[in-house]
């Protein structure tokens, strides 16, 4: 049988799920315990008992300092920005996606204007926002927000320009006005694919987060990484970059779940 | 006066002459059947009429006054594909006519009026023989119940014209021919006028109480697109079932509403 032909098993389909992921830890934990063996004062490799012992440090014990539970605080200060700069950026992303995508007038004015500004570097005009918006939240929820908004606009006007020209007729002769198209029609229909758009976003939004966080915050998983990359403490390090990986899985998992359950007509909520 | 009158109507595109010099007269509650060689026109033409499009030259006259230059709910219009609202479910699809007239803003209705337009719709999709899947969405269904539910779409705005570009194009021949005897009983009991693009010329045939055919009567082999499509055939058809639908049109409304006019057609079918 051809090998385009062969599919696995759920039992196999399992194994090979899990593979991946298990050489790389066995890869991963192998190397330490080789480096560690060799010396065991080695921070780059940490073993998973070390990393236990961090995790126990910003997870469960009250920082001395500011009598908080790092991992948790730091979390919930990044979550914050990222929900705010992503739910702003869905907002006029699909604002500016509809009106662009449904009305000729509009989208002749600002598509031409969205191409160019999609190509401005965020990073590169943070140092700006830095100046504008000083070094608080703002700054950082707006990096987001610049970010990834031209991004889901132009996209979702490629998508609304997609919606065969028949259903827009046919929505006139059923006595929709420009108004109740955009209400009945377009905006269901675009906001299903603004969950997979943003789906494909979140990458870049938490780079951004991350990014901003970098440079200037107190709080953050971000700023909480690089604060510690000066004592070379992978220990810690490495739980975090896990922790916001699961974090990051996490809201893809959630933006499908709401596709499949409020857009169950849609692609999105198939794959 | 007729009841459409197609004036000296061209469409160019650029240098691109598609359709010249048409001139058509349509009485109300006719069937038109429009036929001829694929990229003649008559998908072109049928825009005109629905105001898709603008012609070139030349007027188009409904009832007298000039055909509104976007889609309204006088016109209704079944395309082969993309009729129906994905993202609705089958008996919305049908409501969502009855509530966007009503509701300039909302686009929706709510309570008592919510209720009777729920009611009027799902009786309009019994009558399609799609009762059993009002809830549904359109993908759930075949292609055949895809056109029902665009027919039944269309039917519920009581449009006065009915416009049908190959609607049952990528049907199956038996379930074409389910949908010709709705589209039949239907045309005959809301006598609206009907033009349906087809690329089947005994469906053409059969249907239509008036067969259209489109072609260009002039080639220039330098230059294929200098010349248009024009009416070359106008054919009466099935007069036996017009001056049927006639005499039922003339009878008094208890008589419609208390016999089943079905067996007083049958004759006038075949």
């Amino acid at each position: 049988m051809r090998f385009v032909n062969r599919h696995p098993g759920s039992g196999s389909r399992l194994l090979l799920m899990l593979l991946p992921f298990i050489l790389f830890l066995a890869v991963y934990f192998f190397g330490s315990a080789t480096r560690l063996a060799q010396n065991p004062d080695d921070k780059l490799l940490p073993s998973a008992a070390q990393m236990a012992d961090a995790i126990d440090r910003v997870a469960f014990t009250e920082d001395r300092r500011s009598g908080e539970y790092i991992l948790w605080s730091d979390t919930a200060a990044s979550l914050v920005r990222l929900g705010a700069g992503l739910g702003i950026a869905a907002c006029a992303g699909l604002a500016l996606g509809v009106v662009t995508g449904v009305f000729p007038f509009l989208r002749a004015g600002i598509s031409p204007f969205l191409a160019v500004v999609s190509m401005i570097p965020p990073l590169a005009i943070l140092p700006i926002l830095f100046i504008v918006f000083g070094l608080d939240e703002l700054s950082k929820v707006a990096l987001i927000v610049i970010g990834v908004t031209p991004v889901l606009a132009r996209d979702l006007e490629q998508r609304a320009r997609e919606i065969p020209r028949e259903l827009l007729v046919k929505a006139q002769t059923l006595g929709a006005n420009s108004w109740t198209l955009v209400l009945r029609v377009m905006l269901p229909q675009l906001c299903a694919r603004l969950l997979v758009s943003l789906r494909l976003m979140l990458g870049s939004a938490w780079l951004f987060l991350i990014s901003a966080e970098a440079i200037s915050a107190t709080a953050g998983l971000g700023y909480r990484i690089f604060l510690v990359r000066r004592y070379l403490a992978m220990d810690t390090i490495l739980p975090y970059v896990a922790w916001i990986t699961l974090l990051a899985w996490l809201m893809d998992f959630l933006l499908r779940q709401i596709s499949r359950r409020c857009f169950p007509w849609s692609e999105g909520a198939l794959t | 006066m007729s009841f459409i009158e197609i004036d000296g109507v061209w469409q160019e595109y650029g240098d691109h002459v598609v359709l010249e010099r048409l001139k058509l007269d349509v009485g109300e509650g006719e069937f038109c059947t429009l036929v001829g060689a694929s990229g003649c026109g008559k998908s072109t033409f049928l825009r005109l009429l629905l105001g898709q499009e603008k012609p070139s030259r030349g007027m188009i006259r409904l009832a007298g006054t000039p055909l509104p230059a976007e889609p309204d709910p006088g016109r209704g219009v079944v395309f082969q594909r993309y009729s129906v609202f994905p993202h609705l479910k089958v008996l919305d699809n049908v409501v969502l006519g009855l509530e966007l007239p009503q509701s300039r803003f909302w686009g929706r209705l709510f309570g008592g009026k919510r209720r009777a337009a729920r009611r009027e719709a799902a009786a309009m999709l019994e009558r399609v023989g799609l009762g059993q899947d009002l809830g549904k969405y359109p993908h759930q269904l075949s292609g055949g119940m895809q056109q029902r539910l665009a027919i039944a779409q269309a039917f519920i705005m009581k449009p006065r014209v009915l416009l049908l570009d190959e609607p049952f194009g990528a049907l199956d021949p038996g379930i074409r021919k389910d949908m010709h005897a709705l589209i039949l009983e239907l045309w005959r009991e809301t006598g609206l006028t009907v033009f349906m693009v087809t690329h089947d010329l005994s469906e053409g045939f059969s249907l239509g109480s008036r067969l259209i055919v489109f072609d260009k009567t002039r080639q220039d082999p330098q230059a294929p697109n200098a010349y248009g499509a024009r009416v070359t055939y106008d054919i009466p058809l099935n007069a036996d079932r017009r001056a049927a639908r006639q005499r039922i049109a003339a009878l008094p409304r208890h008589i419609l509403g208390g016999c089943p006019d079905k067996p007083l057609l049958e004759g006038a079918d075949a």
